[in-house]
């Protein structure tokens, strides 16, 4: 890894692995996220996506390898020094991950509320500016469970960009939501990227937000990083499993007829 | 031979997992007097679950105590009456109700009631990434979730205990003297007679670990459901996470009750 490299980046992965038991989840991972650019991590479901995202929001110990992130090597940073690197994050999860015994405006607070001391009008201000820019300032007084799925995950973006975080993950943005919600939520990524300068790591598989928002793509398959680029590059690639999965087509599945068939009897 | 080494290791394996649930209790227990030690200190967490933990409990404790006291009542003077020595009845009720009966009954009452609970948010919590979006937010878990519910248990438990030995107390003095004519006097200064300091600390003792026993086990079993089988098992894993923390927690009560009474 070069100097120059490393200043470019905002994270910089290499070498990590991560094994449950005697699986291999992740095997030998290198990536580089460009800083100011949004990178989305794509592929099929068991990839390896999420716990990609989870080794590097320090939710995961991996196996072997390094995460710099934020100065700090995530991989084998004490959890003081997570924390630390922590505060300068946001992550908006799949789910949107509100606390239900609180309001959204209460959820959005959160954050303000334990790490600094900002007097209550303040903090009420800076909530909702945030929602007003998820366009959801109506909504601050209501409880989680009166949103639905698509008010859900901008809130929790909202929550993610409260404390003006250096990088913003999102985990699936887009699942669960109708086109004319997903496309929103896409143009507010967007939005975010150009106007607050954040370095943003989406984890997808929909192809219509990939090449929407995408600066640069990294795919993988089976724990493994099968190429990376930019949407144009990742459009024209060769690679069959690339293609495959552009192009929807459904997982080739060689089968042995005979083993299958013992598989399915049992043997008998 | 073969069905005996299968028996060996899955009673190994048993142990090695209630070592490790063991373990992460104990270690939880650390993380919470950690935290607890370090600034900001913020009581209305506190306050809230002690709402959640006592005052929302004292319907159910008070139902409870009356009716306790009201059965000993019945029974000490079954027996005291074999005797010809009803004047023992208010002793009888008090040393019981406040060594034993007190402390025990309102640890189970909190288990059943708020202790479930516990354990079925943090469980709900954790599969739902809440716990992971805390941790995000470099929010301790350990301090926003678990430490104001183990004060809360350790300060509520007591304060239950007391409201319920005072209910049982009077549940004992309504059937023996007003059902059975035992003279008030005697059954008022029978129990001040018996009932020594000792008595009392023994079961305040008993209360505060009770309490902390109770908030800690519902607490570990719900917040590192993810580390057990129920984990993978979603909201089936939830209620199983519920079950094995009132069955663990009920268990440990009645334990720790024998290791007090024998210690103390």
């Amino acid at each position: 890894m070069t100097g120059n490299t490393q200043t470019d980046t905002a994270i910089t992965i290499r070498n990590l692995v991560v094994d449950y038991g005697p699986r291999r989840i992740l095997n030998d991972i290198n990536l580089d996220i460009p800083s100011g650019q949004i990178m989305v991590i794509m592929g099929q479901s068991g990839a390896g996506k999420s716990t990609l995202l989870r080794c590097i929001l320090g939710l995961k110990k991996p196996t072997s390898g390094s995460i710099h992130m934020l100065g700090t090597d995530i991989a084998t940073a004490s959890q003081k020094e997570i924390y630390k690197a922590r505060k300068q994050i946001g992550v908006a999860f799949q789910g949107g991950a509100l606390f239900s015994s609180m309001t959204v405006g209460e959820n959005i607070e959160l954050p303000l509320r334990e790490h600094t001391n900002l007097d209550e009008k303040t903090i009420q201000i800076m909530s909702r500016i945030k929602l007003d820019m998820v366009n959801m300032l109506d909504a601050e007084h209501l409880m989680v469970a009166e949103l639905s799925g698509g008010m859900a995950k901008r809130a929790a973006l909202a929550r993610a960009i409260i404390m003006d975080p250096k990088l913003l993950f999102f985990d699936e943005p887009s699942a669960g939501l109708d086109p004319s919600t997903a496309a929103e939520l896409d143009q507010l990524i967007i939005t975010l990227k150009i106007s607050l300068g954040m370095t943003i790591v989406v984890v997808t598989h929909e192809l219509d937000s990939i090449f929407k928002i995408a600066d640069h793509i990294a795919v993988m398959k089976d724990g493994n990083i099968v190429e990376t680029g930019t949407p144009q590059q990742i459009s024209a690639s060769t690679n069959p499993e690339i293609q495959g999965l552009l192009n929807r087509k459904p997982r080739e599945t060689i089968v042995d007829t005979d083993a299958h068939l013992r598989r399915l009897t049992g043997g008998f | 031979m073969s069905s005996l080494v299968t028996y060996i290791e899955s009673l190994g394996a048993y142990c090695v997992t209630a070592l490790e649930q063991t373990g992460r209790t104990f270690n939880m227990l650390v993380q919470v007097v950690w935290e607890l030690l370090h600034p900001p200190y913020r009581l209305y967490p506190i306050v809230r679950q002690m709402y959640f933990i006592g005052a929302r409990s004292l319907t159910l404790i008070i139902v409870s105590g009356i009716t306790i006291g009201m059965v000993l009542g019945l029974q000490f003077y079954n027996i005291l009456q074999r005797f010809g020595s009803v004047e023992l009845l208010g002793a009888g009720v008090a040393l019981g109700v406040i060594r034993e009966l007190g402390p025990v009954m309102t640890a189970l009452m909190v288990v059943g009631r708020a202790g479930s609970s516990i354990t079925a948010e943090l469980g709900i919590m954790r599969i739902t990434e809440q716990v992971d979006a805390l941790e995000c937010m470099a929010i301790s878990p350990d301090k926003f979730l678990i430490a104001p519910k183990v004060v809360a248990g350790l300060l509520s438990v007591p304060l239950l205990t007391m409201v319920f030995d005072f209910v049982a107390l009077f549940g004992g003095y309504f059937v023996g003297v007003h059902m059975f004519g035992v003279a008030e006097g005697s059954y008022w200064n029978g129990m001040i007679d018996a009932v020594q300091w000792q008595d009392v600390r023994i079961g305040l003792i008993k209360s505060f670990v009770f309490g902390v026993l109770v908030t800690l086990i519902c607490c570990s079993r719900g917040f590192y459901m993810h580390l057990t089988k129920a984990g993978s098992q979603g909201a089936e894993g939830v209620s199983s996470a519920t079950t094995d923390a009132v069955v663990l927690s009920s268990i440990a009560v009645l334990f720790s009750d024998f290791l007090i009474g024998a210690l103390a």
